[in-house]
């Protein structure tokens, strides 16, 4: 059973709009959970949405900029995976 | 311990306005970040870097002090004396603890001996980056050699004074990451603790070279050997072993053993396979009769 926080308390937290939180729900890169009428995310989560946070609050950045950003970087940790084994494979 | 030109790691001028340097700091910071650029621990210094002249330079007193101090700050009298003020307020801050030397906390940004030294450990503005919920990553580098990594074993590291127990996979890869969760720092106001990040190192072989699960090694073969066929002892990672060899058999020959390479990882009792290059050694300092038999076959090659 994972562990799930509420985040009503990452809110008062990290000094966020609840709506910033679901708006990352709704763009599919946040998976939230509702028990009881409260929502909570899996604690697994929480590191990308901290990350998240972070590019909103510390870089201005908007939703669908957050979007994009997630994707390139997915791309970006591909590409490394691949330059890594390719490394290797020319020592 | 060296003086830091803020001005010139944000890029602006002496006379840059408030905003100027907001702007400045945010543009690098945009660059820069540590989230958007993953396993980059330049950019993560740089960003450090950005912070602390941003620290400096978007706070009109500290800036103050910088401006009239910065450059003279080992020399200037006054700044002595408010550097003694700022020693002996410090006795009172707590003390902050550090990493393990071996562990990188990737993401810490604990800023330079100069700052501290001009604006002490209070210098720094509440809050700021590090107010997580979650808590911090850490990162490590574990040094192994090729043999290290061809079983399953474990090992105990020590990260900030607490013993791990971990078990270093078999068949893990050169600049491969494993996570183990929950053994970073400590989450804030009863978030779950970081998760430490180990990324392996392992050395090359003088023996074996290695591509994935693969091994390639080359042997020295004699040429009677190679021209008449026989046996050669081929070290492989766990022991020798003896292999029969082909008359005939021409230099630059590749022999697969299967099953001789490295584990597959995280696939149990899977192997990769060794092949074997065979470098054949032509015979040297001949004795006049070895000579004789060598031109005699010469000849009978020429007829």
């Amino acid at each position: 059973m994972e562990n799930l926080i509420a985040t009503a308390e990452i809110c008062t937290w990290h000094e966020v709009e609840y709506t910033f939180i679901s708006s990352l729900g709704d763009a599919g890169l946040l998976e939230l959970r509702v028990v009881n009428e409260t929502t909570y995310i899996p604690e697994s989560e929480l590191q990308k949405l901290e990350k998240m946070i972070r590019m909103h609050n510390e870089l201005d950045i908007n939703i669908p900029g957050i979007e994009a950003i997630t994707h390139l970087l997915e791309r970006v940790e591909q590409l490394q995976e691949e330059l890594r084994v390719l490394r290797n494979r020319v020592r | 311990m060296a003086f830091i030109d803020y001005y010139q790691v944000l890029g602006v001028p002496k006379t840059a306005t408030e905003k100027e340097v907001k702007d400045a700091y945010r543009k690098l910071a945009r660059k820069h970040h540590p989230d958007l650029n993953p396993n980059d621990p330049e950019a993560n210094k740089r960003f450090q870097q950005l912070n602390e002249a941003n620290e400096v330079l978007s706070d009109p007193e500290k800036r103050k002090k910088y401006d009239k101090y910065g450059e003279n700050w080992q020399h200037g009298e006054e700044y002595e004396k408010y550097q003694k003020e700022q020693q002996a307020h410090q006795q009172y801050e707590p003390f902050t603890g550090g990493h393990a030397s071996s562990f990188e906390g990737f993401g810490s940004d604990d800023f330079s001996d100069f700052f501290q030294s001009m604006f002490g450990q209070s210098g720094r503005s509440a809050g700021g980056r590090q107010a997580k919920f979650r808590g911090q990553d850490f990162n490590a580098e574990l040094h192994l050699d090729l043999k290290d990594v061809a079983e399953s074993h474990k090992q105990t590291l020590t990260v900030n004074g607490k013993n791990i127990r971990l078990t270093i996979p078999a068949g893990v890869e050169n600049g491969q990451t494993i996570k183990i969760a929950g053994h970073g720092g400590p989450g804030v106001n009863g978030g779950p603790g970081g998760d430490l990040y180990i990324t392996f190192v392992i050395a090359d072989d003088p023996g074996f070279k290695r591509n994935g699960s693969d091994l390639y090694a080359t042997t020295k073969l004699d040429l009677y050997t190679a021209v008449l066929g026989g046996e050669v002892t081929i070290n492989t990672l766990n022991g020798k072993v003896k292999i029969k060899v082909k008359p005939e058999t021409q230099n630059g020959t590749k022999v697969k053993l299967k099953g001789k390479g490295m584990p597959v990882y995280k696939k149990e009792n899977v192997f990769g396979d060794l092949y074997v290059t065979y470098d054949i050694q032509v015979p040297t300092n001949l004795t006049d009769k070895q000579k004789k038999l060598f031109e005699e076959l010469a000849g009978k090659g020429e007829r």
